[in-house]
């Protein structure tokens, strides 16, 4: 014998839809308007409202670095800033940075460098050293490092970020450094491991 | 984060007014600590009202000598302005060791005196904490106080104010200018954040519904010998454990001003009036820094794990005093011998 179960409420009934306002964003050179609530966050309008999911959320705190963007030119983290406070500004991301068929000179290094593992905080790295290259601060290693520190890598590949982002600001004459900066010019600091002998 | 209501504010009278007109409103600036608090539920504001179109954001030389620097100017602006670069080296220096560059260009110079600590109990909502809940209790004491205050707390609250950029203005006896309900008035610097008291709720002086509008510093910028020495658990982007903002004026190797301040040891940037006073008018030698580091730190108090913080706090004086000093003086090479007590 067939039973029907009546699924009795299990609480309130859901509150009505959050509130939503038009809101212009001006990303990668085209304008949208999107219809969201005031509490989404740059990054989540990117991500969950336009597909650009190039942006990454990490922490949602600011503290690694991995949803940069540039506003205006100037790097932010996208986390922690509303959309709606971005109506007037020109927003790039990593998908306004260069094309497939076309990368932008930092995309490419990163590849020549190997300057990533599982790749996660990649766009973030990319759209900051773009912003540092913007900022113009950073004429040396020990300044990159300084500068790009709102960059978190957990996979640690620090030292190949270092040269990917030098050999640009190296190519682009932005400093005048005698160490060659193309990718394999320097020599590994790690001896790399012999396999065991049988 | 909960739900809020936002409106983007064109004016300062037109601010504040929308402010008086909400209950739990809260001014928007670069949002970098703000939306951080939101999204942890610390802070539940039920209106925000944004700021960026009050055009607060430049960065003007005053008749008197001074600089004044609008409360909306963004930090990073702030710490690469020329002015700035050239006659506030010390604010330069102070700015660029917090934070990340990302943070910085978000971040405005109102919203930085406005940053609330980052006492991992005033984050937990888990834990009872006076600051967020008045009355509730303090978790930190007979916590772990890594980041805790050494000097001024109470029995209500060790938490520190976490910024560089305000251990600088404190040392440069800066003016705050505010605007609010009852018309526009300044702030000593020094008056603008307070100690924790039994109202560790209150991290500054400001009258509800107040808003900073601007930052005035005075012709002096102490900029031929300054230090700003932070010390941290790691080289880059994080809280200072101790910080110390050194200013000297010297004739020959005589001091003849002195600014000391200290950040990340108590509630507020911890400028220390008689220290200074003790350096006015002596030679600029490793004794002298050692006698105005014994006092800055006559009472401080540690907490169980952040006593190292008294030791250090007295070191990161003497050695950032010994910097400053010697940024264009050649000096008596034996002056500074065991500088470091």
């Amino acid at each position: 014998m067939s039973q029907r179960f009546i699924q009795q409420p299990l609480g309130p009934p859901a509150p009505t839809l959050a509130p939503t306002q038009p809101v212009s964003l001006h990303i990668n050179g085209q304008a949208h308007t999107l219809y969201i609530a005031p509490w989404t966050t740059l990054l989540d309008a990117l991500r969950e409202y336009l597909d650009l999911t190039g942006t990454k959320k990490g922490c949602d705190h600011g503290q690694c670095g991995a949803c940069t963007v540039l506003v205006d030119g100037k790097r932010i983290n996208s986390c922690l800033s509303l959309a709606i406070t971005h109506e007037d500004s020109r927003i790039q991301t990593i998908e306004g940075l260069g094309t497939e068929d076309k990368l932008s000179p930092l995309q490419q290094a990163f590849i020549d460098h190997d300057a990533f593992q599982c790749g996660y905080c990649t766009p973030g790295q990319i759209c900051s050293a773009q912003g540092l290259i913007n900022e113009g601060k950073a004429k040396t290693e020990a300044e990159v490092r300084e500068l790009m520190s709102g960059n978190v890598c957990r996979c640690g590949a620090y030292p190949n970020i270092l040269s990917a982002v030098m050999e640009v600001l190296h190519n682009e004459g932005l400093i005048m450094e005698d160490k060659a900066w193309s990718a394999g010019a320097t020599e590994p600091e790690i001896a790399p491991v012999e396999p065991p002998k049988k | 984060m909960n739900t809020f209501t936002f409106s983007q504010a064109t004016g300062v009278a037109a601010a504040v007014q929308d402010n008086a007109a909400h209950d739990g409103a809260a001014y928007l600036g670069g949002g970098t600590n703000l939306i951080d608090l939101m999204k942890e539920n610390v802070a539940r504001p039920t209106h925000l009202i944004g700021l960026k179109k009050l055009g607060l954001d430049a960065i003007e030389n005053l008749p008197d000598g001074g600089l004044r620097l609008g409360a909306l100017a963004t930090n990073a602006d702030t710490a690469y302005h020329p002015e700035v670069e050239k006659r506030y080296p010390l604010l330069n220096q102070a700015i660029l060791a917090g934070a990340s560059p990302q943070l910085r260009n978000m971040a405005t110079d109102g919203g930085n005196l406005m940053q609330r600590t980052r006492c991992y109990y005033f984050y937990d909502l888990a834990t009872p904490c006076n600051k967020r809940e008045p009355g509730s209790g303090c978790s930190a004491i007979g916590g772990y106080t890594r980041v805790h205050a050494i000097l001024g707390a109470s029995e209500h609250c060790i938490a520190t104010h976490p910024s560089d950029m305000c251990v600088a203005l404190a040392a440069l006896d800066t003016t705050v200018r505010v605007s609010g309900p009852n018309g526009e008035r300044t702030i000593k610097f020094e008056d603008f954040h307070r100690l924790p008291g039994d109202q560790p709720e209150r991290d500054n002086t400001l009258e509800p519904g107040e808003l900073i509008t601007g930052l005035d510093l005075p012709a002096k910028g102490f900029e031929k010998n300054f230090s700003y020495l932070k010390l941290r658990d790691r080289t880059s982007y994080a809280f200072a454990l101790v910080s110390v903002a050194a200013a000297l004026e010297l004739d020959g190797n005589t001091i003849k001003d002195a600014r000391l301040a200290l950040g990340g040891v108590a509630h507020k940037p911890w400028r220390d009036k008689e220290a200074e006073a003790l350096l006015i008018g002596q030679p600029a030698t490793a004794d002298t820094f050692r006698a105005a580091a014994a006092k800055v730190l006559t009472g401080a108090k540690g907490q169980g794990t952040n006593n190292f913080k008294i030791e250090l706090a007295k070191r990161a004086i003497v050695r950032a005093l010994k910097q400053a000093t010697e940024m264009n003086q050649a000096l008596d090479a034996n002056a500074f011998q065991n500088s470091n007590p």
